[in-house]
């Protein structure tokens, strides 16, 4: 591998890493501050998928599709809370599971009712399907690299919301003593629902950017929940620092992995977990 | 509280009804001879990724059925479906539900390899009457080879090695291969390398991705950066299409062709102008044209309201090996040993053309060079004439 090749694997590891993180970036904040573990969050990210595939296709265009999206995936990220999620905060891990599974179950069948089972694309937006030409025979697409700008923005977005606003304040009371934060007459419930539907909506987010690059197609969703858990686990769980640079080493360990061991590709991304959790058992991060 | 049942009388009672309904299973089976029911179980993926392919091949099989009225040598057909949901695990568990609660005489299933294997473990050991619909595991009529098992398909192997031969022909000489890391993958693979070396090529570098992952960007790099003359892959569903749209989005479309064999079936709508010009080759496509083919499409197209693919095809085709086979021995189902001489013998007219059963029990057939022309996969030209499974391990072949 040349210098020059180097630099363009350097480039789709830390585009992929970025992908990675803002798919992981709902399920580490809805762990950390409410401690659900959410098997379900790969389905949200597919539900995330269909509707920019059928809003792009009713509307015409996929930046309306997108904002359509955001509002309606909030909007059942609301309702998933109060009917479902609300009852779990105090319950084992083990209800959790149960019941989040289950949900992928139900999302599953919903999807193959509403949307069937095609494999269906989506086109790259008029505005970013242009490629940036790096070699003689090879060209970045524009798209991959607004996402990652998109990538960057909600990171930070999310950094100023959890650490310098009010609401993030609070936010950040609840998951350490939500007994507390009530008494001062907080209404942590209200909290709770809101940073679910930002959980879900994050998720969706990301399916609905992906959707372009990444085609819509059945059991997306559970191809993405495993690596989602690989990037929260090495991250530290509930860290959203932490999923960010985990996504980052995923992105890069998988790129390199693939280039350099393609034998072994499958591995390296597990390899690096195990090597991760034998330091630091926690992850990298402990939940901040 | 008197009236309500407790736990233990309630596993008594169930305890009890099971026992009648087997008692009371017995006697149809005895009563039944020469003239009841033949009982057909269906496996197939039902839900999940692959159910459209299993609708597909369910659709096809009654196809058939339909257009002899209904009845093989005079006999009626029942059918008992399993949904197999594309799970290796309960591969045995399904097959069992058929073999042993329903008796069937004539198992027809799967499209996933993995789970195909499974029933084959079992139908080799119960000897009912098994004919694979889809999957292309080398294995179904290679080392795991069985009198009593059939294949209406195609094999991972036999659907690509011809394309090998076509790419050096055009003058590629180096080729770059590209797939997941599973079985149907290498196979594929394997296929596709010797074809290509025989024919004097040279394989640059093979790349692999664990199945199912579909993150190709670093790969397309590598392609970019090695400069083959040609990239030959093995990709099939919704990976296909992302693999199609990334090639082009990296630029590399049109600068180093693309070849496969599964790669563009039912993805064309989803991949738009990406997959234009790519070349395939498979044992059907569209544009066929023959009389039968274009007979059985518009059969096809008003029994179920919808267009027929490979699938479709291969369903019908194992209805029609069925009904060779019972109809050999005018529809006495006991007749094991008559209906598998009548089976092997068997010459399918298909939609796909003419085929015949190789010793291995494997479709001995024309494999297609297609074309990707707006959204069909039009055929071209014949890749390999009446191409066999090498059925490697095989003690029938």
């Amino acid at each position: 591998m040349d210098f020059y090749s180097f630099l363009i694997q350097l480039l789709n590891g830390l585009q992929y890493g970025l992908l990675l993180f803002l798919v992981a970036s709902g399920l580490t904040l809805v762990f950390g501050i409410m401690g659900i573990i959410n098997l379900a969050h790969g389905s949200f990210y597919m539900i995330g998928a269909y509707m920019a595939w059928a809003l792009a296709e009713q509307t015409g265009n996929f930046g309306l599709a997108v904002l359509l999206g955001i509002v309606l995936t909030v909007i059942l990220g609301i309702l998933l809370e109060a009917v479902f999620y609300r009852h779990l905060y105090k319950r084992d891990h083990l209800y959790q599971v149960l019941m989040t599974y289950g949900l992928i179950l139900v999302f599953e069948e919903l999807r193959s009712i509403i949307w069937g089972d095609d494999v269906h694309g989506v086109a790259v937006p008029a505005l970013f399907s242009a490629s940036i030409p790096l070699t003689d025979n090879l060209s970045y697409p524009v798209y991959r690299l607004a996402i990652s700008a998109v990538c960057v923005l909600l990171a930070l977005g999310m950094y100023l919301l959890i650490q310098r606003t009010r609401l993030g304040m609070m936010i950040r009371a609840g998951a350490s003593n939500n007994e507390m934060v009530q008494a001062l007459g907080i209404n942590i419930k209200l909290i709770y629902t809101l940073v679910f539907a930002l959980g879900v909506a994050l998720a969706a987010t990301a399916g609905m950017i992906a959707a372009p690059i990444s085609s819509v197609f059945p059991n997306m969703g559970g191809q993405v929940l495993i690596i989602c858990f690989v990037v929260v686990v090495i991250g530290g769980i509930g860290s959203v620092w932490g999923a960010l640079l985990a996504a980052l080493m995923i992105g890069l360990v998988d790129t390199f992995g693939k280039v350099l061991v393609p034998d072994y590709a499958g591995l390296s991304v597990y390899v690096l977990m195990a090597v991760v959790l034998l330091w630091r058992p926690e992850g990298l991060f402990k939940r901040g | 509280m008197s009236n309500s049942i407790n736990r233990r009388d309630f596993i008594k009672s169930g305890a009890a009804l099971g026992g009648a309904a087997t008692v009371g299973g017995l006697w149809p089976n005895i009563a039944i001879g020469q003239s009841g029911k033949i009982k057909v179980g269906l496996m197939l993926p039902y839900t999940g990724t692959f159910a459209q392919l299993g609708v597909a091949i369910e659709n096809g099989f009654r196809l058939y059925l339909q257009e002899k009225g209904g009845k093989i040598a005079g006999r009626e057909i029942e059918f008992f479906k399993v949904d197999d949901e594309s799970d290796p695990a309960k591969a045995p568990e399904n097959t069992n539900k058929l073999i042993q609660r329903d008796k069937v005489d004539l198992i027809v299933g799967t499209v996933h390899s993995g789970v195909a294997m499974g029933m084959i473990k079992l139908t080799r050991e119960s000897g009912t009457l098994h004919i694979i619909p889809n999957a292309g595991a080398g294995a179904a009529t290679g080392a795991l080879c069985a009198p009593n098992v059939f294949r209406s398909s195609f094999s991972n192997w036999q659907a690509i090695y011809p394309l090998g031969k076509h790419v050096y022909d055009k003058g590629q000489k180096t080729a770059v291969w590209i797939t997941w890391k599973y079985g149907a993958g290498e196979e594929a693979g394997q296929g596709f390398k010797e074809g290509f070396v025989k024919a004097g090529g040279k394989i640059l570098k093979e790349l692999y991705l664990p199945f199912p992952n579909v993150e190709f960007q670093a790969l397309l790099t590598e392609i970019a950066s090695i400069k083959p003359d040609a990239v030959a892959c093995f990709f099939a569903g919704g990976g296909g299409a992302k693999f199609i749209k990334d090639y082009a989005a990296a630029g590399l479309k049109g600068k180093i062709p693309l070849y496969s064999s599964f790669l563009t079936d039912g993805v064309l709508e989803a991949v738009g102008n990406d997959a234009e010009g790519i070349e395939t080759t498979m044992h059907y496509g569209d544009a066929l044209n023959t009389k039968k083919d274009n007979a059985f499409r518009l059969g096809y197209a008003k029994a179920f309201k919808m267009q027929p693919d490979v699938y479709a095809v291969q369903g019908y085709d194992a209805a029609q090996l069925f009904a060779i086979g019972l109809e050999a021995v005018k529809g006495d189902i006991n007749n094991k040993a008559g209906i598998i001489k009548a089976m092997e013998a068997a010459k399918i007219d298909s939609p796909r053309g003419a085929w015949t059963m190789s010793k291995a029990h494997n479709p001995i057939q024309d494999i297609y060079l297609r074309k990707v022309v707006g959204k069909e996969n039009k055929v071209i030209g014949v890749a390999h004439k009446a191409l066999a499974d090498p059925a490697r391990g095989c003690k029938m072949a």
